[in-house]
């Protein structure tokens, strides 16, 4: 759980309060925070004056708008046809050694979510992943413990 | 017939003066543009392949003050990934062709929906549009564009579903009518077109449209930017005149030991080597935006239909049944038949759903599903099996 202090407010004033803002403002508590709690939700809703039903069948469409609780840094590794002729199996096995948990989980330390994802556009430079909106391309296990270690180090 | 063979080709990112070539389009009619796009053939580099010029003609009709030009920069076509590099090399020739567009049907308001897994290009994109905004307003043009971010749904690659997500919504496509040109986001006219296919309108008002419509076959006029990856000694972007067979493809492309090619990616066809020589890559063939995955003897085409139809199952927005409960089945379904459980001719039945989504899917998602799905299965039918 994180605080929110002024954000929502600072987010609809940046955006509008107009239903077409909805995503934006969203973004940017993601962007901030990696997911959406629920009192974010309804601190949006009350902010935009919809239903917080509204705000969460909305953010729960999008795959990026996460209603779960998330780490710090959020690996995405793309599991499509290409990354996963390429290997995507080895990088995944390295990401679940190194941060001992499994996809889908958090460590317990929050620090590190693991998923899955689909295609991220990176096909020609397989396997391929994202660390919250930083690509990292052409990966191999040597690779992803150096780039996991520097993560590790930022703390 | 006799093919076009393959010929690279360097148009799109070709380094042009954008703003001499602005100031020609500001000069010209907004018919005479609309004009030379029509002249020039191009069609839609998405995937859906609508004719560009009828798509401007269409939006510039109707009389409303309020229009809108969308770039659709929602690039998640499993294997498509040149966008990303458009955008990063030559993003000047996008806003371009979107200013151009917003003269030719009267918009003033152009907005880039990008999709979130690039929002790491976003900072260098708003840098380049802050000057192309004071470009263009020197040479007179009332037009400026905004970015809409995606969040991770290959849906809002959909037109109608781009536009919800726009204004705020889950992505879920519209019912069709009315179309985009009437009634497109916020209701209004809009002019939604790729980001390949603003650049391309922009070099065919930089060169003309003779020169373009040279280039190509007759219902498949230019050129294409392709996004070749799988098992080939060179993945990449790579231009390419339109009109070439998958063979000739394959001859420049492949490992020596290809078996198959996925053309249009996860909503494309598989053309098997057999094939090859036949199918010229193109609407008169197999259309594609851009997509192009080659697979060696060494892939087992079970798991690349599985690959793509735990991807559809995912990405299916889920409102309508066919999609949303037909691509659960075809995929429950072609692991049945690989264990055992089920007799293999239930890939008859699979193939008859895949069917009925076609006809009966809201939208584009639902509908091509079936692509991949009948051209895997009946081209390898042993390996979905055994």
């Amino acid at each position: 759980m994180y605080q929110l202090g002024n954000l929502v407010k600072d987010l609809s004033d940046k955006h509008g309060r107009t239903r077409e803002s909805l995503l934006p403002i969203l973004q940017g508590i993601v962007e901030k925070h990696n997911y959406l709690t629920d009192e974010a939700m309804v601190e949006v809703a009350k902010e935009l004056d919809i239903s917080a039903a509204e705000v969460y069948g909305t953010a729960s469409f999008y795959t990026f708008l996460d209603t779960q609780e998330r780490g710090k840094y959020v690996i995405r590794v793309c599991k499509t046809i290409t990354c996963s002729m390429k290997g995507k199996i080895e990088i995944l096995e390295t990401l679940e050694d190194m941060l001992k948990i499994k996809a889908g989980e958090t460590t317990s330390d929050k620090q590190f979510t693991l998923l899955e994802t689909n295609c991220i556009g990176w096909c020609h430079k397989a396997p391929a992943m994202l660390i919250n909106e930083i690509p990292y391309t052409e990966l191999t296990p040597e690779k992803v413990v150096e780039i996991i270690k520097g993560y590790m180090q930022k703390k | 017939m006799k093919n076009k063979g393959l010929n690279k080709v360097d148009l799109i990112f070709e380094k042009i003066n954008a703003e001499e070539v602005l100031k020609k389009a500001w000069e010209m009619s907004n018919q005479s543009i609309i004009q030379q796009i029509l002249d020039s053939g191009l069609k839609g580099r998405g995937g859906a392949g609508f004719p560009t010029g009828l798509k401007w003609k269409y939006t510039a009709a109707i009389d409303e003050p309020e229009k809108y030009v969308v770039c659709n920069a929602d690039e998640g076509e499993p294997g498509t990934f040149k966008d990303r590099e458009i955008l990063d090399k030559v993003v000047y020739k996008v806003y371009g062709g979107m200013a151009i567009a917003g003269k030719a049907i009267g918009a003033k308001k152009g907005i880039v929906y990008l999709r979130g897994e690039y929002r790491f290009l976003l900072s260098q994109l708003y840098k380049e549009l802050e000057a192309f905004h004071k470009m263009i307003k020197e040479i007179g043009y009332d037009f400026e564009i905004s970015y809409r971010l995606g969040s991770g749904a290959y849906i809002c690659g959909e037109e109608s579903a781009l536009f919800e997500s726009i204004e705020g919504r889950r992505g879920e496509p519209r019912n069709k009518p009315p179309y985009p040109t009437t009634s497109g986001v916020f209701e209004k006219p809009t002019s939604i077109n790729n980001v390949e296919t603003l650049v391309t309108a922009m070099m065919i008002i930089t060169h003309g449209p003779e020169s373009y419509s040279q280039l190509g076959t007759k219902d498949s006029r230019g050129s294409k930017v392709f996004s070749v990856s799988g098992d080939t000694p060179i993945p990449g972007i790579f231009e390419l005149e339109l009109g070439m067979t998958v063979q000739e493809f394959v001859n420049e492309f492949g490992d020596g030991d290809t078996k198959a090619v996925q053309v249009g990616g996860a909503s494309g066809f598989c053309v098997p080597r057999k094939k090859f020589q036949d199918t010229i890559i193109g609407f008169e063939g197999v259309p594609t935006g851009g997509s192009m995955k080659l697979f060696n003897s060494s892939r087992s085409m079970y798991n690349v239909l599985h690959n793509y139809l735990d991807f559809f199952a995912e990405e299916s927005c889920g409102q309508c049944t066919p999609c949303r409960v037909g691509c659960q089945q075809l995929l429950r379904g072609v692991e049945k038949v690989k264990k055992g459980e089920i007799h293999s001719n239930y890939l008859n039945e699979l193939l008859k759903l895949a069917d009925t989504m076609k006809v009966a899917s809201k939208c584009g998602l639902g509908q091509s599903v079936g692509n991949a799905f009948r051209t895997i299965v009946e081209n390898f039918r042993e390996e979905i099996i055994y």
